[in-house]
């Protein structure tokens, strides 16, 4: 069977007078229907779970790289001092959109967790914490870090960098993942198509034996079959979509406080991308059932 | 009177078999057979069971490859046809089987217009040349039944019409009659013997001499007997 417009228009068109020649085959057809529809449901998990770790990524490394901290560890009598002279570096530092100092009652609200919310901030010597949040074209931390080291020996810049990377790499890495785990099931399609056009075309091994008796070509025997599963996977797999896509929309959502399990599911134009699985996977049936209906004709000539 | 190895008429034939072996299982089937199907001729081809009829049969419409010489199908060689080639070939030569194919989840008149279908000429637009030729084979009145509801003689009828739809040039049959009775055997006869009129070229096998005889009686014919992997001419002793 060649793959040419001619061949692709004749595919889309179909004619009622070829797919007759193929006799039905019920069960099958609803054994690929079914497949086809369950993986096209596991695949709108995939990619569900791979566009959410990709914005969870996109989020941590934007939100995360935008801001640093800056401890001042001193003595209870120069720490004003301090945190004054590393606002005063901030201020002419290039990148730095805001800098401001935490209040007793925010440093207490973040320690409340692990001390309780009585800890006497007076009497322990806790670092004064500097939240500084960046500018879109950020700032130099090696500079910063230089800078305060000469100006204020008791601060301490934490650009989160050491902690945000590895955690940034994992929901990419996690990301792709999903995208593997896609590609893995839309080749489970392709062999599981194989593996029916396989047991369709030696089943109905007579009935190419007339075909080809009366005259017809292995093109239009091929596509004959071709047409078929294709049309099967087209399908099952818009019934899996929907269905998944059914199943993702009634997923819990985060709200306000969003997390990573909260967070599975699409958003915006991501709402598109599963609805191409059942082209995607129409398209590999009609591969697959080209490749094994050649395979198959050549191997009973 | 038995002229060895060198059958068929003079000139151009739309069927040619030169210098032809076939093999098969390390076996030698058949052994330097020439032949030549002039247009319009008539020709039976006899031998005792397994004497290679049928393999002869296919090696003349494309099916099986000679393993030695040469086979020219309207002055083709088929060993330079395409696959796709060869199926436009058949298309030219309808092929009757003594143990007849059909789809059997498609009725009569959708089997006999199969050929029809898989040119891409749909039924539809053939619909007064089909009912004629259902009547012709006298089947008009089983045309929507399936074929495992038909009798011996109906499905061989049903075959012939199947073979001559697109009009071929050349009609092959296989033992036609192999499973039907004297009366059917002789309204087949008829009918190859009415395409012969109408110019189609007809090679007919078989082991049964008494139709060999009968259509004697209507038609002018050439006996080619195979015997010994050879393939000879027989004459008068028919």
């Amino acid at each position: 069977m060649k793959f040419d417009l001619r061949t692709l228009r004749a595919l889309l068109a179909g004619d009622r007078h070829a797919d007759k020649v193929v006799p039905p085959s019920g069960f099958t057809a609803q054994l690929t229907l079914f497949a086809s529809g369950a993986m096209a449901f596991l695949a709108v998990f995939a990619l569900a779970l791979s566009l959410a770790s990709g914005r969870l990524a996109q989020r941590w490394g934007d939100e995360l790289a935008r801001t640093a901290t800056i401890r001042i560890v001193a003595p209870e009598d120069q720490r004003a001092q301090q945190t004054a002279a590393a606002l005063a570096v901030l201020q002419t530092t290039p990148g730095i959109a805001q800098a401001r100092a935490l209040s007793d009652a925010e440093q207490q609200a973040l320690l409340a967790p692990w001390f309780g919310s009585n800890l006497p901030l007076d009497s322990l010597p806790v670092p004064r914490l500097i939240e500084i949040v960046a500018s879109e074209q950020g700032f130099d931390a090696t500079g910063l870090r230089l800078r305060l080291a000469a100006e204020v020996p008791g601060a301490v810049l934490d650009d989160h960098g050491r902690w945000r990377a590895p955690l940034v790499s994992a929901a990419q890495r996690l990301r792709l993942v999903g995208w593997f785990v896609a590609g893995l099931i839309l080749a489970a399609v392709a062999a599981m198509v194989t593996l029916a056009a396989n047991a369709a075309l030696a089943a109905n091994a007579q009935v190419v034996a007339v075909l080809r008796l009366v005259g017809a070509t292995d093109g239009y025997i091929a596509q004959a079959f071709v047409r078929r599963f294709t049309v099967r996977a087209l399908i099952g797999s818009a019934m899996g979509v929907v269905l998944g896509m059914g199943a993702v929309w009634l997923l819990p959502s985060g709200g306000d406080m969003p997390s990573f399990l909260t967070g599975i599911g699409f958003q915006g134009a991501g709402w598109l991308v599963p609805l191409m699985l059942p082209i995607i996977s129409a398209v590999v049936a009609l591969l697959a059932t080209a490749f094994a209906a050649n395979r198959a004709l050549r191997m009973l000539s | 009177m038995l002229r060895h190895n060198r059958c068929g008429e003079a000139g151009t034939g739309v069927i040619e078999l030169e210098n032809v072996a076939y093999s098969y299982g390390g076996g030698e089937l058949l052994s330097d057979i020439s032949v030549k199907l002039a247009p319009g001729s008539f020709h039976f081809l006899t031998g005792p069971s397994g004497a290679g009829k049928t393999t002869l049969l296919k090696l003349c419409y494309g099916a099986l490859l000679p393993t030695a010489g040469y086979v020219r199908l309207f002055q083709t060689d088929v060993r330079s046809l395409e696959r796709d080639d060869v199926a436009m070939m058949r298309r030219k030569i309808g092929v009757v089987h003594q143990d007849v194919q059909f789809l059997d989840h498609l009725s009569v008149i959708d089997n006999v217009a199969l050929p029809l279908t898989v040119s891409g000429r749909h039924a539809e637009a053939a619909g007064p040349d089909l009912a004629e030729l259902l009547n012709w084979v006298g089947l008009t009145n089983r045309a929507d039944a399936r074929p495992p509801e038909l009798s011996g003689g109906e499905r061989q009828r049903a075959a012939l019409a199947r073979a001559v739809i697109m009009s071929p040039d050349v009609v092959l049959a296989d033992e036609p009659t192999g499973n039907i009775d004297w009366e059917m055997s002789q309204r087949l006869l008829t009918l190859l013997v009415e395409l012969n009129r109408m110019g189609k070229t007809v090679l007919i096998a078989t082991h049964d001499l008494a139709l060999i005889r009968a259509a004697k009686a209507q038609v002018q014919s050439r006996v080619l007997r195979i015997s010994n992997r050879r393939l000879q001419l027989a004459g008068a002793d028919l």
